[in-house]
């Protein structure tokens, strides 16, 4: 399959497979993320979809923003879902059931709660069997659609109705689960990290994923009004200061070879990320400062791959 | 069943019940296959994966990671277009659960079979049909067989009624997990697999096609929930008939003629015993036996477990004092303990039937249920008289029960 090329918004088609009328929150990222995969998949594409805040707010019976196939069949099989219908074209094609020149893309949309807790067994079956399926990961670390309950992505210190930060207990009590590198370890053709505050990077992402001959994952921040705690009109602004921050990276493996790609020459403090946020209202200067030293580790970790100093020193 | 009354030719083979099903799923040409291995069940897929290997069966077939995603890759595919495939037992059943319902609600043609075996704890690898019996609500059509004969037949006829434009509903097709599973039997396949292939011709429903893109599996609220719900409920009633049909059509087709209630010796009998699956042929004997006696009994065999038959059963009942009802799996805490009982009480009430009911439990976790066994409940159940309606249920052959 060939791969599209974006060097800017122009190159993508003006074309909204997205139809307007959903029922996301105002200001939610997902929106945002699913409008760029339409138009860089395009119509040739089979969407599966797992449970979650995208599949309940743009499917509810009879109406549907959707003009591609679309399909929900629970939370944690998307992938399973997704292996058959790859398995599927494969076979109706050679039985000339299905035109086989048609190339028909099919990609899962997934929250975190499906990815990194109840579908990350049936996310390792597809990958280890090797579909050619792109997956596609919505984080907004927590689970939203039923009401902001702790998941895997969840970092450290967040609150949520079911952490909450009090007396005894501050929040989530562990990391986030390095979720990519998990999925990176199954040694599959393109892994990516995205974040919708860098649109370009995200859709020239997403079309590499599409172009593989295999399975792909893109693993995109996608910041949540509701469930951070945040003015629906920061959603943007925060994806950006995830990145000065290096509270996330954008990164990319393309058949094993690691690149950063958002540079981060001058790095800010996470408090800047923190205090724009109510889901981290309350934490102590320490507990601020142990976030801190969390992605001081990761920031190392990750120079120390890329061979360079991709991701500069804490300035401000 | 050496001459057979059938239009094609068709050759005597010698097959356990998991490879019984294996030829039918090749014969019918299905597409995709999603497997994942459980004891008694894992004859079929390894027959299976040696038929693809031989290029015998063109058909993907997904090495899944667990019974859970093997039906929903299956759900994926059959949303594709696909004819698909996936069989299984017990705890696997269980795993399934889930995703059971849903496929039945998305009103896909899947076929899967069940080699029936005993649920944990403690964990137990033999036969009863306590997996089966509890996935009784799904919304599955459920075929029960009794012979390795049946079971070929019977998937073959799963996917004429499955993919029924009438009927979209998908089909279990179980038989008893050892006892049939493990057990050699001869019976007839057809020699000829397009002749199958046309009785079950491929048929053009909604699908996930770009071309002509659809929304499946939307969520639904108060508003409309219950109507998509109750054409479920249609759905099961009309195949019914579609069923009859069918079974008549695999008996033109093949020879074999099935009916979803089956009788022996029922015409002048004043009792009769009811059960389901590969022990019936025991029962048939002890019949004998019984009838050697002087007593007038007769044999009962339910085939198809959903859509319940209820005139089929009424009209088999009809004359009789007495039904005993032997059930392979256990309601805990229920009025009536054995599924099937409760299913027959509930269907007789309703008919208006004047009959006693005794319901015997027995073969649970492998318990062999013999001609010996058959006897001794119908004994039983002449001793006790009334008693043995009152008692609700009989467990019989565990040790340190008695009712006497």
């Amino acid at each position: 399959m060939s791969e599209l090329r974006i060097r800017g918004v122009r190159d993508l088609p003006r074309e909204e497979l997205f139809a307007p009328g959903h029922g996301l929150c105002a200001g939610c990222t997902a929106g945002t993320v699913v409008r760029h995969l339409l138009k860089v998949t395009g119509r040739n594409t089979v969407i599966v979809n797992a449970t979650g805040c995208v599949e309940v707010s743009t499917t509810m019976y009879p109406y549907t923003s959707w003009r591609v196939p679309w399909i929900h069949v629970a939370f944690e099989n998307a992938a399973a879902v997704a292996s058959g219908i790859d398995a599927a074209f494969r076979v109706l094609a050679r039985k000339g059931l299905v035109d086989p020149s048609r190339e028909i893309k099919i990609v899962v949309l997934a929250g975190d709660g499906g990815t990194y807790d109840i579908g990350l067994q049936s996310l390792s079956g597809m990958l280890e069997r090797g579909h050619k399926v792109m997956y596609v990961l919505y984080d907004n670390e927590a689970y939203m659609n039923t009401g902001i309950q702790r998941s895997g992505s969840t970092p450290l210190h967040s609150w949520t109705t079911t952490t909450p930060i009090g007396k005894v207990l501050r929040g989530k009590l562990q990391v986030k689960k390095p979720i990519t590198d998990i999925v990176a370890a199954h040694r599959i053709p393109y892994v990516a990290t995205a974040n919708i505050a860098y649109p370009i990077d995200m859709d020239q992402k997403l079309a590499r994923g599409l172009a593989v001959d295999g399975p792909s994952f893109i693993h995109i921040l996608q910041p949540c009004p509701t469930g951070w705690r945040f003015d629906p009109r920061y959603g943007i602004k925060i994806g950006k200061l995830a990145i000065e921050t290096a509270m996330w990276v954008n990164w990319e493996m393309m058949e094993g070879d690691f690149r950063v790609t958002t540079r981060v020459p001058r790095r800010k403090h996470v408090k800047h990320y923190l205090t724009l946020q109510g889901r981290f209202k309350g934490l102590t200067e320490e507990e601020i400062e142990e976030i801190q030293r969390h992605v001081d580790m990761e920031v190392e970790r990750i120079n120390r791959i890329v061979g360079e100093e991709v991701i500069g020193p804490l300035v401000e | 069943m050496e001459t057979l009354e059938s239009p094609i030719r068709q050759v005597r083979v010698v097959l356990n019940s998991n490879y019984a099903v294996a030829y039918a799923v090749r014969d019918v040409d299905v597409d995709v296959i999603a497997t994942y291995p459980i004891t008694p069940q894992t004859g079929v897929v390894e027959k299976l994966a040696e038929m693809i290997a031989e290029g015998e069966l063109d058909a993907e077939m997904i090495h899944v990671e667990s019974e859970h995603s093997a039906l929903s890759a299956i759900i994926g595919a059959s949303a594709t277009g696909a004819r698909v495939f996936t069989a299984t037992a017990s705890q696997g059943l269980e795993f399934m659960h889930e995703v059971l319902h849903i496929a039945s609600g998305m009103r896909l043609p899947l076929v899967m079979s069940v080699a029936t075996r005993a649920i944990s704890a403690p964990i137990n690898i033999w036969c009863d049909y306590s997996d089966l019996m509890n996935v009784r609500d799904s919304s599955w059509i459920t075929f029960i067989a009794s012979t390795a004969q049946e079971v070929y037949d019977t998937i073959i006829e799963a996917y004429m009624v499955a993919e029924d434009p009438r009927v979209l509903l998908p089909v279990i097709v179980a038989y008893d997990g050892f006892w049939m599973s493990h057990t050699y039997e001869p019976l007839y396949v057809v020699d000829d697999r397009s002749y199958v292939r046309s009785l079950v011709p491929r048929r053009d429903r909604v699908k996930l096609d770009p071309l002509k893109p659809v929304t499946m599996g939307s969520i639904v609220g108060p508003d409309w929930f219950y109507e998509i719900k109750y054409q479920q409920v249609e759905a099961m009633k009309e195949a019914y008939d579609i069923i009859r049909d069918r079974d008549r059509d695999v008996g033109k087709a093949l020879g074999r003629w099935y009916e979803p209630v089956e009788t022996y010796n029922i015409d002048d009998a004043e009792i009769a015993i009811l059960t389901y699956g590969g022990i019936y042929g025991s029962l048939l004997e002890s019949v004998d036996k019984l009838r050697a006696k002087g007593y007038r009994v007769g044999a009962i065999r339910l085939r198809l477990w959903r859509p319940f038959p209820v005139n089929e059963l009424y009209k088999a009942v009809k004359g009789l004092s007495t039904l005993i009802v032997v059930d392979r799996a256990i309601s805990y805490g229920a009025s009536v303990a054995g599924p099937v009982a409760l299913e027959v009480i509930a269907t007789l009430h309703r008919m208006g039937a004047g009959l006693d009911v005794v319901n015997y439990v027995a073969g649970i976790g492998g318990r062999p249920i013999t001609e010996r066994d058959f006897e001794g409940m119908f004994e039983l159940t002449l001793k006790l008289s009334r008693k043995a309606r009152e008692l609700g249920t009989l467990y019989w052959g565990v040790r340190g029960v008695s009712y006497e």
